[in-house]
């Protein structure tokens, strides 16, 4: 028995020895919590992506690929530990999903030398590569998103919104907060009247902002709303018999499970978006092939080619294409973080590209640089179609209004250079 | 044998009321200060002082400022969050020079150091926890209860409300710029591992010792008299006013300095309504609870069992790791044998005394959860996912808080109670 044990012992020891390292893209979920309807299938989407790649293609550059999970319940007492205890495993890009632990990594992530991805959330002037060295939030912001809406109403109205009223439903955080700047500069260009709402964290109680708004009867209702939040705003303004299709919703606002519990109701519910919906790609045929009918699938494997999977998907796309892009510019297939943030710093993302990857048109062509961290901001419209139950883009992909948005973004991130002593990069 | 008076002869005043009056208990604790000041500040890297010392030293201020309104002075607070909220926002507004407006002109203060900072948020706590206090004056129990808990609404909408606070950010979140102690970082992202830890402990250590002392003179007997009977004490001649009021203000002074090492040292950027909602006031009246009311060492054990436990139990459940040393897959064979073994122990209890706990019923449940425990910790986590850990997490827990409250109603402080009282007896028990 003794003899059979240090046997063991030797030859544990000799397994560990110097192996390939795994490229590790870590995964600060939360399948738990009041925003857990969101979490699950952005984490499914992520880590099935990875999983694809490894089956199919063997890893990235020949390298294995890992996703640790760890669970965040978007509390950021819990990001912070998730955080610490996945930095040692060498993860190369960070994508908390959640801008209040978004704003307390950047620094963080800056000082550890580590990029940071916040696709569509986080502090919105981080599109300024020249103050944020290691943020990247392309391909789009959440003021892109508000001027992407905006454009959306004035075509509807020929391009006039003069005396319109507009309000903003949002969720009483950073994240909610960040569009209000925008709306307020391009409610002073266009017109009309906006008027604020906020909603307390979780979401559940809107009786009140809901029953201002039977009052005030504004002509349009904007949502930047999360989680629960999403399901009670689509059924109470049902309930008031707001019009659906005046009722628009940033990215986070518009999936299958916002809208299901509201059942017809929720018809012609609008969102933007800065990517496909729907699984009429070529790379989910992939995915059900190498991952789904494996049994390899993340989660529960229910989530493929829902509105948050595919968001994902896409994230972990653009990640993969970034660590290749890195592996190209160091000639070496074991990257590190810092060579991926060159990676992400140099990403190109063309229409042929993604059509090589199975994913054509799925988000619009852009590329990074070390100015602009944050895209070109294209977005479009998806309108809720309830009877056949599924999401519809009614528009392509349109420009947001950057002459108001570039400097919004200078000016914010130029506050934060001066507040933190950040020498500015790029000259 | 070691732990009795027998031998430790006094000779003065001072001598015999002093805080630890058995010699071994004095040894121990210095031996504690000792190891936490000088050892683990040489041992600590970032991840066990952000994921584990910051949140207990931080955790246990606030646990010791709500345990002497709550625990000694039985006035019920659910205000905690909104007192750390202010302690936080009056931090950020002093480390970043505080602005004053009168007539379209800005005057501003230069930055204030970083540890004065945090007193000074202390105090403006203190201030804005007597004016919330004032209501226990005419009201007790459940409705100042209510009473504090609309502190708590108010205090979080305020921050979220009033632009001045938050410097007029865009997004409402306040962020620590990098400060300095002695030229070493104490806030901001640049900061050494034992700078951040150093500094949480002196001022836990000193806020320690200060309640300590308070609780045990004339301003704790009298909390203490308006505790067990405020009509008694302010026959026998307690000012309800005054001691209600100071100890408010001394909790609130606690509190907002733990909201502001929680903002500046522990998270670095906050938003009020994520960082310091209700949960924050329940959380440490959890503490409080279960680590024991009206004891200094119960806050420390108290918020030790809170912030431990659950990184504990992702560690043992979730985690995963696949290179596993020789040793430690040596190791966990042992502990697997051993695990099998106390449920084999248990199972066979269970037949012959049909019955759970009778016998040694209770000792082999706790034998194979401890084997268990070490199995995972030394397999490096069982690897499940992360979903059901995080459910698990919350069983666990809030099972726990009702064993307590059911097994130990006095918390953990009254365990260490009963088992210092055993060991002055130890070895011979008659």
């Amino acid at each position: 028995m003794k003899k059979r044990l240090a046997t063991m012992a030797v030859a544990a020891v000799m397994a560990a020895g110097p192996v390939m390292a795994d490229l590790v893209f870590p995964s600060l979920s939360y399948r738990t919590g009041a925003y857990a309807a969101g979490g699950i299938p952005f984490a499914d989407g992520y880590a099935d992506y990875f999983t694809l790649l490894n089956e199919r293609d063997g890893g990235i550059g020949g390298v294995m690929t890992k996703v640790p999970e760890c669970e965040t319940a978007y509390n950021t007492e819990k990001g912070v530990e998730c955080y610490e205890s996945l930095k040692d495993s060498g993860g190369l890009v960070y994508q908390p999903l959640s801008t209040g632990i978004t704003y307390q990594l950047i620094p963080k992530m800056t000082a550890d030398d580590i990029p940071l991805h916040t696709m569509g959330y986080g502090r919105t002037s981080a599109a300024n590569g020249k103050v944020f060295s290691h943020v990247f939030n392309y391909p789009a912001n959440y003021w892109n998103g508000a001027s992407v809406i905006v454009n959306h109403l004035l075509e509807q109205n020929g391009g006039d919104m003069k005396g319109k009223k507009v309000a903003l439903v949002y969720h009483n955080s950073a994240f909610g907060k960040e569009p209000i700047r925008t709306l307020e500069e391009l409610s002073a260009k266009h017109g009309y009247e906006l008027s604020l709402m906020p909603v307390d964290h979780p979401g559940q109680e809107q009786k009140s902002q809901w029953l201002q708004i039977r009052r005030d009867k504004p002509d349009y209702v904007i949502m930047y709303g999360w989680g629960v939040m999403n399901q009670v705003a689509i059924q109470e303004a049902a309930n008031i018999r707001f019009p659906m299709e005046n009722f628009i919703g940033i990215w986070w606002s518009g999936a299958e499970h916002d809208v299901m519990p509201a059942g017809e109701a929720a018809n012609g519910y609008k969102a933007v978006t800065f990517h496909a919906v729907g699984d009429d790609f070529p790379v989910f045929d992939d995915i059900r092939k190498y991952v789904v009918d494996k049994g390899l699938a993340a989660g529960a494997g229910d989530q493929v080619g829902k509105v948050v999977y595919n968001r994902g998907l896409y994230a972990a796309m653009l990640a993969a294409e970034a660590a290749k892009k890195a592996q190209e510019i160091h000639g070496t297939a074991q990257i590190t973080p810092s060579m991926m943030r060159d990676g992400m710093e140099a990403l190109e993302i063309t229409e042929e590209r993604m059509a090589e990857l199975g994913m054509p048109n799925f988000g619009p062509s852009f590329s990074v640089s070390c100015e602009n961290h944050g895209g070109d901001g294209l977005g479009a419209i998806t309108q809720w179609d309830a009877a056949a139950g599924e999401w519809k883009m009614i528009s392509e992909f349109g420009p947001s209004d950057m002459d108001v948005i570039q400097p919004l973004i200078i000016e914010d991130s130029e506050a934060f250079a001066a507040e933190s002593n950040i020498e500015q990069r790029c000259n | 044998m070691f732990y009795r008076e027998a031998g430790d002869f006094k000779t003065s005043y001072v001598d015999d009321g002093q805080t630890f009056p058995i010699k071994f208990d004095r040894y121990r604790y210095y031996f504690v200060l000792f190891v936490a000041f000088a050892m683990v500040p040489l041992l600590i890297n970032d991840y066990w002082v952000n994921a584990i010392f910051l949140p207990f030293l931080i955790y246990s201020i606030a646990a010791i400022g709500l345990n002497i309104l709550v625990g000694y002075c039985g006035q019920v607070s659910l205000g905690t969050g909104g007192f750390m909220a202010v302690g936080a926002y009056a931090c950020y507004k002093f480390m970043t020079g505080l602005d004053i407006w009168i007539g379209g002109v800005q005057y501003a203060l230069p930055p204030i150091n970083i540890f004065f900072s945090v007193i000074l948020a202390g105090l403006v706590t203190a201030v804005v926890g007597v004016l919330f206090g004032l209501p226990s004056l005419r009201i007790k129990g459940f409705y100042l209860a209510v009473a504090t808990l609309a502190a708590q609404f108010f205090l979080v909408w305020l921050f979220n409300k009033w632009a001045w606070a938050y410097n007029y950010s865009a997004s409402g979140q306040i962020n620590a710029p990098e400060r300095e102690i002695f030229g070493v970082a104490i806030t901001g992202p640049n900061t050494e591992a034992w700078a951040s830890y150093l500094f949480c402990l002196v001022i836990a250590a000193i806020t320690a010792v200060i309640a300590r002392n308070l609780t045990r003179g004339a301003s704790g007997r009298k909390w203490m008299a308006i505790r067990d009977m405020d009509i008694a004490a302010e026959i026998i001649g307690v000012n309800p006013l005054k001691a209600k009021l100071s100890a408010f203000a001394v909790s609130s002074f606690y509190i907002g300095i733990a909201g502001a090492l929680f903002f500046a040292v522990y998270l670095g950027a906050v938003e009020v309504g994520e960082a310091f909602g209700i949960q924050k006031s329940f959380i440490v009246l959890f503490m409080v609870i279960i680590g024991g009311l009206g004891s200094i060492f119960g806050s420390f054990a108290g918020a030790a069992f809170l912030v431990l436990l659950p990184v504990l139990l992702k560690l043992m459940l979730a985690d995963s790791t696949d290179t596993i040393t020789g040793f430690s897959t040596v190791m966990s064979w042992i502990f697997l044998l051993a695990f099998v073994a106390a449920v084999v122990m248990l199972v066979i209890n269970i037949i012959r005394t049909r019955s759970l706990i009778a016998g040694s019923g209770v000792g082999w449940i706790f034998a194979s959860i401890a084997a268990f425990m070490a199995y995972a910790l030394t397999i490096g986590g069982m690897g499940w996912p992360t979903d059901i850990v995080a459910h698990l997490q919350l069983v666990i827990v809030g099972a726990l808080i009702i064993i307590f409250l059911v097994a130990e109603p006095h918390g953990i402080a009254q365990l260490w109670r009963v088992a210092k009282e055993k060991l002055r007896l130890w070895p011979f028990p008659h």
